[in-house]
């Protein structure tokens, strides 16, 4: 089981290392060298500097081997591109995409992409937060209004 | 018609001011709020600051009407190729045209299906080719859609093709000559078409074979 991480921030490292104990096989491309330090110094992944636009990188990282993608670079844009790339271009049947926008979420999950909002995923939470806090007058209101 | 330009820039502020001359109708998107202020004093209310990324961004510009044609040109490739992709598959938007920065990033328009794309990286190293003769290789026509494109060579007195005949050319694979234009009359090149010096010859090819054409057709 080989998964790719692309973007190694502090979520695709945790991801990488989480994946890692689980017993895959883990590579992390980052654009930064930096970022292989999130991975702590008993990493024994790979690690690759590189952009996950550019193919050879992809290809270094042995995407061609790969059976899951992980997409999490801090542009929603960029992971919707490479997104596609790994799921049309490689054929790999797992590719999870961070998408920080819901509306742009929503619409490539429509097109097939397993997009993964975590802004959506914040605002119903923070929701929840509001209305379990069970401020005097609340549930009155909600129910006032349906 | 109607149109939508993503990117203020020197290139998106030119085609729009060019569009609006033409007596078309234009909004003009820019994310940058100080290229945005410079914008405003002169496009006034057909330019909309946001990120035209952004589905609402788009909408307030007036793509679900939807326009005829989107434009995207900003700097960002992945922002460009994503624009079109929205306008064309959830606004059914009939034409785009993408500008791609970095000719590293074709592939990906490619694969997606958004064309026509513009690359001035590209466009320069076709000049080049046209220009700068010891290059061999004339680029004729790119039939992207086809993945095919024409080009012309001049077999050379030391070419390892002159005075070969065609079925005896390892052609690559992917590849084919048309036709032989020897002394300004041209003739279909068949397998006993035998080149020679002087002969310029055009052939059909998948893009990125020209190499190993030129190396069977010119190569000492």
């Amino acid at each position: 089981m080989k998964v790719i991480i692309v973007g190694c921030g502090r979520v695709g490292s945790s991801i990488a290392l989480q994946l890692d104990r689980e017993g895959w096989d883990v590579v992390a491309i980052d654009e930064k060298e930096e970022a292989l330090s999130r991975l702590g110094s008993h990493w024994n992944g790979g690690f690759i500097v590189g952009h996950g636009m550019d193919v050879d990188i992809l290809r270094e990282a042995g995407i061609e081997e790969a059976d899951a993608m992980v997409v999490a670079t801090n542009g929603d844009n960029t992971n919707l591109v490479i997104g596609q790339v790994a799921q049309k271009r490689f054929d790999i049947q797992c590719v999870v995409v961070r998408v920080l926008d819901p509306a742009r979420a929503d619409f490539y999950q429509s097109l097939g992409l397993r997009t993964v909002s975590p802004t959506k995923t914040a605002i119903e939470v923070l929701a929840d937060a509001v209305r379990a806090c069970e401020v005097p007058g609340a549930r009155e209101a909600a129910e006032a209004r349906t | 018609m109607y149109a939508l330009v993503a990117g203020g820039g020197k290139a998106g502020s030119n085609v729009a001011r060019s569009l609006i001359g033409m007596g078309h109708e234009l909004t003009l998107i820019e994310q940058r709020p100080y290229r945005f202020a410079q914008l405003e004093s002169e496009f006034e209310h057909q330019v909309q600051q946001g990120d035209a990324t952004e589905l609402y961004v788009l909408e307030r510009a007036g793509i679900g009407r939807p326009p005829d044609l989107v434009v995207a040109l900003t700097g960002d490739d992945e922002d460009n190729l994503i624009i079109c992709q929205i306008a064309k598959e959830r606004y059914a938007v009939p034409k785009t045209i993408a500008r791609v920065n970095d000719p590293r990033n074709q592939a990906h328009f490619d694969l997606l299906g958004i064309s026509p794309t513009i690359c001035a990286t590209t466009s320069i190293m076709a000049l080049i080719e046209h220009e700068v003769p010891e290059h061999q290789l004339v680029h004729l026509l790119e039939l992207r859609k086809e993945n095919l494109e024409i080009v012309e060579v001049q077999i050379a007195k030391d070419s390892p093709s002159a005075g070969k005949r065609v079925e005896r050319l390892s052609l690559p694979e992917g590849s084919r000559l048309i036709s032989v234009m020897r002394n300004g009359k041209a003739e279909i090149a068949v397998g006993a078409t035998e080149l020679q010096p002087g002969d310029q010859v055009l052939a059909i090819l998948e893009p990125g074979k020209e190499d190993e054409l030129r190396r069977v057709l010119l190569k000492k």
